[in-house]
């Protein structure tokens, strides 16, 4: 071997090593994932966390050759706190991604710094549908309440209810759900007989739900914040109204797959629109329902499938780019997307940044001695028709 | 009409309670001049004890009800011996940062042990649903409540009227040096007085899960409605904070029902309006001593 050879040998090895180096050098992406851990909104905190650390287990913590850190942080769904978090994460961690955002105001206080600092912020939880219009570094992986609102309006138009009443919290996502459907269902021919907003810290739903009761519905249209949702179903059957003929229909955040068990047979009938069941029968959910339970002890929610495709989309993104973390970058190779996700197939809309996604049908049903949403009808590839209006 | 009586029963349960879970923070407000702003958290262990038996040991629903009576009473003793005790001579802030704190840590503590997510108690099928009497819709599960309620509201009533006990207990309370002088044992009338209290509220807890469904921040959630009761109420009586719930929980059943979009403010106008005309609450004596 000459010594020509070698030197080139010694090169290109050289060479290969500088090529492998700035990978591995690098440091590595971090993610901050500010969620509701402690408060009334906890269980949404829990289960994203659960989801994208399950996540992360299965697919490894390494992407385009780049380690993958996340960033816990609790802002108890106080907006105040999402916003000194996330500044914190970003100029402090230099974080790539802020991610998570349990409830609405929180998603809306890191939108300006997302903007200012060029940084994804990925909506894993809240649910409005202005939220994408306030940065354009803003991608959800939730749902939208106008998308499950107005589908549960048509199909109730559609479907023989002519009558309803309704009974939604007091609160933006309150408000959106019943305008969405009142818009949908009152197009198709249906009629509002009457409309209650209880207020969102509401102990007893006695009352209004007498006020159902005599307003004589063919059923009432119910939005309540996830835990309510419980105490709802008992006092509706505790009242008769179920003996009287009055069905619940609603968007499904009120039937949550962590909750149903514990309403008891109450709950037995509900008709939802919603984008995700534990029930959902593709072989991936199947998948991601086992592997859940197995290190979490709990059936996953959609608020964990929220933040299992967030995570999702976060890798995804990161393999277009090569592991470079330029936002601009980012947020081109996350528009359009499109993948298989637990709770069906979805994609990013380019346009809006928010999510497409299948809306289902679903009846609660008792299957193997416990409560799940059963899906029965299928709406395809449902956009936000919150934005699509304008 | 029938509709009326429906709502007036509905009040009345509400009322009864909130009376229930209110009463033990009248005597230890009113009579032993106390601010306890932990006594939702009382409450709320009653309503978790219940629970846990219920749902995961298989107890009947009606066995377990004295035994969060008996948890949130001992575990209150226990408090007033080693802590509470120590701040009856202080100030009233005093006793407020320090209660309200116990209230957090409870809150913490909760949430960590058994989850944040609200939790129900599987009821007995006998006291589900609602039955019709001459047309009026009469829920089982809240018959049972005004049932409860009352008998208790009879009782405590009697003891602090009738039995030695009750005047001993009221003579600790108008001048507890001329009483030990008399030769009470003041202390202990207090012990006991307040771990009454505590298993009241814990038995309101377990009754209340139903209706006002029971998760970790209960303490916090519901500290407002008793404050309310025992202020509008005067906490110098038991029939004080009775009727004031009686008359809250009618108003704010009633509110909601006739008037749904004012219903939330129903109890609050309520209370203001009775705090203006008598501000020592509707029984009041000087609430100062």
């Amino acid at each position: 071997m000459s010594i020509r050879h070698q030197l080139l040998l010694a090169a290109g090895a050289v060479a290969g090593v500088l090529a492998v180096i700035p990978a591995k050098a690098q440091d590595a992406v971090k993610i901050g994932l500010i969620l509701p851990m402690t408060g009334g909104q906890a269980s949404t905190g829990k289960q994203i966390d659960n989801a994208v650390k399950l996540y992360m287990q299965q697919k490894g913590d390494t992407v385009a050759g780049r380690k993958i850190e996340v960033i816990l942080k609790d802002d108890g769904a106080v907006p105040d706190n999402t916003k000194r978090l996330a500044q914190e994460l970003i100029v402090n961690d230099k974080v790539s991604f802020i991610a998570g955002f349990g409830v609405t105001p929180a998603a809306l206080a890191a939108a300006p710094l997302a903007t200012q600092a060029k940084v994804p912020e990925i909506v894993m939880a809240a649910g409005t549908s202005i939220i994408t219009e306030r940065s354009p570094y803003i991608v959800r992986t939730s749902f939208t309440l106008a998308q499950s609102s107005t589908i549960i309006g048509d199909w109730a138009a559609k479907n023989g209810i002519k009558k309803v009443a309704t009974l939604t919290s007091d609160y933006a996502p309150g408000n959106d759900a019943l305008n969405f459907f009142k818009q949908n269902f009152t197009a198709g021919g249906g009629e509002i007989v009457e409309e209650v907003k209880v207020p969102l810290q509401n102990p007893d739903f006695a009352p209004f739900l007498q006020r159902m009761k005599d307003a004589k519905p063919d059923a009432v249209f119910v939005f309540v914040p996830a835990g309510q949702g419980g105490n709802f179903m008992k006092q509706y059957s505790e009242r008769g109204l179920d003996k009287a003929g009055i069905k619940v229909i609603g968007p499904g955040d009120v039937m949550d797959d962590d909750l149903l068990n514990g309403m008891g047979d109450a709950a037995l009938g509900t008709v939802t629109a919603h984008l995700y069941s534990a029930a959902h029968p593709s072989a991936m959910n199947k998948d991601f329902v086992a592997a859940y339970k197995k290190a979490y002890n709990q059936r996953p929610g959609f608020m964990a499938v929220g933040g299992y495709d967030g995570i999702h989309l976060i890798y995804e993104a990161l393999k277009k780019t090569g592991g470079k973390t330029d936002g601009d970058a980012l947020i081109e190779a996350m528009k359009g997307l499109k993948w298989e996700s637990p709770r069906g197939p979805i994609s990013i809309d380019p346009e809006t940044r928010d999510i497409v996604q299948n809306i289902y049908i679903r009846k609660v049903e008792k299957v193997d001695g416990e409560l799940y949403n059963v899906e029965f009808a299928t709406f395809e590839a449902v956009k936000d028709s919150g934005k699509t209006k304008k | 009409m029938t509709t009326l009586f429906t709502i007036l029963f509905d009040g009345v349960a509400y009322g009864m309670l909130l009376f229930v879970l209110a009463c033990g923070l009248a005597v230890t407000l009113g009579l032993m001049n106390f601010v306890n702003l932990a006594h939702g958290a009382f409450a709320m262990t009653g309503g978790y004890v219940c629970a846990v038996l219920v749902n995961n040991s298989g107890w009947p629903f009606f066995a377990a009800l004295p035994l969060a009576f008996v948890s949130s009473a001992l575990i209150g003793v226990v408090l007033e011996r080693s802590l509470y005790r120590h701040l009856y001579t202080r100030s009233h802030l005093d006793q407020v940062l320090f209660s309200i704190g116990l209230t957090f840590m409870s809150v913490a503590s909760v949430d960590y042990i058994m989850g944040s997510s609200r939790i129900f108690i599987k009821l007995p099928a006998a006291l589900e649903g609602q039955f019709d009497f001459f047309g009026v819709g009469i829920g089982r599960y809240r018959l049972m409540i005004i049932v409860i309620c009352g008998l208790l509201t009879v009782g405590l009533q009697l003891i602090l009227a009738k039995t030695r006990f009750g005047s001993r207990l009221r003579a600790a309370v108008d001048d507890p040096r001329a009483a030990s002088g008399l030769g009470i044992n003041v202390p202990q009338v207090f012990a006991f007085t307040f771990a009454f209290g505590c298993g009241l509220a814990g038995l309101g807890g377990a009754l209340s899960a139903e209706i006002l469904g029971l998760d970790p921040y209960f303490p916090l959630k519901f500290m407002i409605y008793f404050l309310i009761v025992v202020t509008v109420g005067g906490s110098s009586s038991i029939t004080g904070p009775f009727l004031a719930s009686l008359l809250l929980g009618i108003g704010d059943v009633a509110g909601k029902y006739y008037v749904p979009k004012m219903g939330p403010f129903v109890i609050y106008t309520i209370m203001i309006v009775i705090l203006i005309w008598r501000p020592n609450g509707l029984f009041g004596r000087t609430a100062a001593r």
